[in-house]
């Protein structure tokens, strides 16, 4: 069974709709990565994963149970995470309020889970007591996903985990994603930096408006010349 | 001497009755605002629904505070708060929530408030009538005259015992606000809630609990506020409402959605009005003989009088939207 499986979704906003018919699929402890061009559908088929955003036709499952337009906040409860792209932090909490927040509905795991978290990210260990509007650009990626990995999700959404980082910055966000993954936690992930993105993925999505183009291991759409001259700049 | 005591009476001890009573209103302002943008209209008429609460229970008890020798309005207002707060969540549920489903423009939830505001009054005005009350029934309001010993100071401070139940009530209702929301679970989510309420919904935080707290906080501060204002003077039913401008701006001078705007907004809205009807021309008296001769002292150098006080907090809040539209602690543009 797969961990995360969405058949034939389509969605979109106020009567649009951006998604016709996507299929996706992740194993457990898989990396998933959607890919494509603007417009594509890439985030709003992580939207319509999570709750936010209506689906009208298709369906998607957790493990099997189907959660089709199911509330983020119950999502949570059954083990799915979710980073945006923007406005992913609380800016005016400290880093650790921040990562408090995620474990919110299970504090229970609170201590033993902020040393994990601080051991995946050690620059947040010293900017602990920092409000997290003030770190650079890395450092909130990396305190938006310590927050989503607090309630130790088996499913992390993440939304351009890169965007606007500097290359050096893009490396280790993709680095801790390795190790996120490693240690048990599906991803399924939008991404503009394609070419490093396919390069850790277990599976790539290669979206074009609102369908799937291509479907196959992250390594096979890389060496697929028909996916490098459309999608990955030749 | 004497002059210095007449400042302290005028400006000291009245400009921090002033500044607790704005702060307290102020918090409940600026919190509704950082939950749920908008501006709370009928803030004031919470502050007088809760000081009528307490009027009503005085009058059915007006012996109750004799037991412990506090006033029995005193000892009734944590009851006073505890049905201000429910009913600021009832009131939200009415009238907010159905409006907030369907996600309508702050400035209806502004003009529903409004709606609330009138609807308060009318009820209040219903049953309490529209003269003045003192809250003190059974009892007599103590006076006390601290003198100086000083040889050339001839008259005492004069504080009131409900102003000092005021600055003791804000002092704890300040210190508790702060370790709530910096110490406690639901006072970070609160905090969360404030700053990304898209992020809150998504890290599982029930944002239904959230606001509902707002409330519950926002009213008890309201009814603690307009209960102290009303010992301090006494009820009337548009006590509080005459407060509604100053509060504003006291959220707005300290930033709005900053409590600890709030608070110092409060102290600066209190203390300009109350320096501004003060007449310097006391202070000005022991000097007079070194005056040259054409210059003479007037009787009244205040820089406004005081039935044009309220001028003093318009200014206020027009100078600070114009200049600096964040506020003292940097909070949101409205």
């Amino acid at each position: 069974m797969a961990l995360l499986e969405a058949s034939d979704v389509h969605g979109g906003y106020g009567g649009m709709n951006i998604l016709n018919g996507v299929n996706m699929a992740i194993e457990a402890n898989e990396i998933g990565v959607i890919v494509g061009p603007n417009g594509a559908g890439k985030s709003t088929m992580l939207k319509a994963i999570f709750g936010l955003l209506k689906v009208s036709q298709g369906e998607i499952r957790l493990r099997g149970e189907p959660i089709t337009n199911t509330a983020p906040n119950k999502l949570v409860h059954m083990g799915m995470g979710f980073v945006p792209q923007e406005y992913n932090i609380f800016p005016s909490l400290t880093v650790q309020e921040n990562l408090e927040m995620g474990a919110y509905i299970r504090p229970q795991n609170f201590r033993r889970m902020l040393e994990q978290i601080y051991e995946f990210f050690p620059p947040l260990l010293e900017k602990r007591r920092q409000p997290a509007g003030e770190l650079s650009g890395g450092q909130r990626q990396m305190v938006a996903m310590g927050r989503a990995l607090m309630v130790e999700p088996d499913v992390l959404l993440l939304d351009e985990p890169t965007a606007g980082l500097s290359p050096l910055f893009m490396n280790e966000i993709f680095e801790r994603i390795k190790t996120i993954n490693a240690a048990g936690v599906g991803i399924l992930m939008v991404e503009q930096n394609a070419k490093q993105a396919l390069a850790i993925a277990h599976k790539g999505f290669v979206l074009a408006a609102g369908q799937n183009r291509f479907t196959d291991t992250g390594e096979a759409l890389l060496n697929d010349p028909d996916v490098a001259k459309s999608f990955l700049g030749g | 001497m004497n002059e210095l005591v007449f400042f302290i009476n005028n400006v000291v001890v009245s400009g921090t009755v002033s500044g607790s009573i704005y702060a307290m209103g102020a918090i409940g302002v600026t919190l509704v605002f950082s939950i749920m943008r908008f501006a709370h209209f009928a803030h004031a008429d919470m502050m007088t629904l809760g000081a009528f609460v307490v009027l009503l229970l005085t009058t059915l008890f007006p012996e109750v505070g004799g037991v412990v020798g506090l006033p029995s309005a005193l000892l009734l207002l944590p009851i006073a708060m505890a049905v201000t707060a429910v009913a600021a969540v009832g009131i939200d549920r009415t009238f907010y929530k159905p409006l907030r489903a369907h996600d309508v423009k702050p400035i209806v939830m502004v003009i529903a408030s409004l709606g609330v505001t009138l609807m308060l009054q009318g009820l209040i005005r219903l049953f309490a009538g529209t003269g003045s009350e003192s809250l003190y029934i059974a009892e007599r309001k103590d006076i006390f005259r601290i003198e100086l010993p000083f040889e050339l100071a001839s008259r005492p401070i004069v504080v009131t015992e409900p102003q000092i139940i005021l600055f003791v009530f804000a002092i704890v209702a300040v210190v508790s606000l702060h370790l709530f929301l910096s110490r406690s679970r639901l006072g970070k989510a609160m905090r969360a809630m404030s700053d990304n309420p898209d992020l809150a919904r998504a890290s599982g935080i029930n944002t239904n609990t959230i606001v509902a707290v707002t409330w519950v906080i926002a009213g008890s501060l309201a009814a603690a506020a307009g209960t102290l204002l009303s010992l301090d003077v006494a009820f009337k039913p548009d006590l509080s409402f005459f407060l509604l401008l100053p509060i504003f701006a006291a959220a707005i001078v300290g930033g709005v959605g900053h409590p600890y705007g709030a608070i110092a907004g409060g102290f600066v809205v209190g203390f300009a009005e109350t320096l501004a009807v003060f007449n310097w021309s006391v202070l000005l008296r022991p000097i007079r003989d070194s005056f040259p001769e054409w210059l003479e002292l007037p009787s009244n150098l205040a820089l406004v009088g005081t039935e044009y006080k309220i001028v003093v907090p318009f200014f206020i809040l027009v100078a600070i939207l114009v200049w600096r539209p964040t506020g003292i602690f940097k909070g949101k543009v409205i």
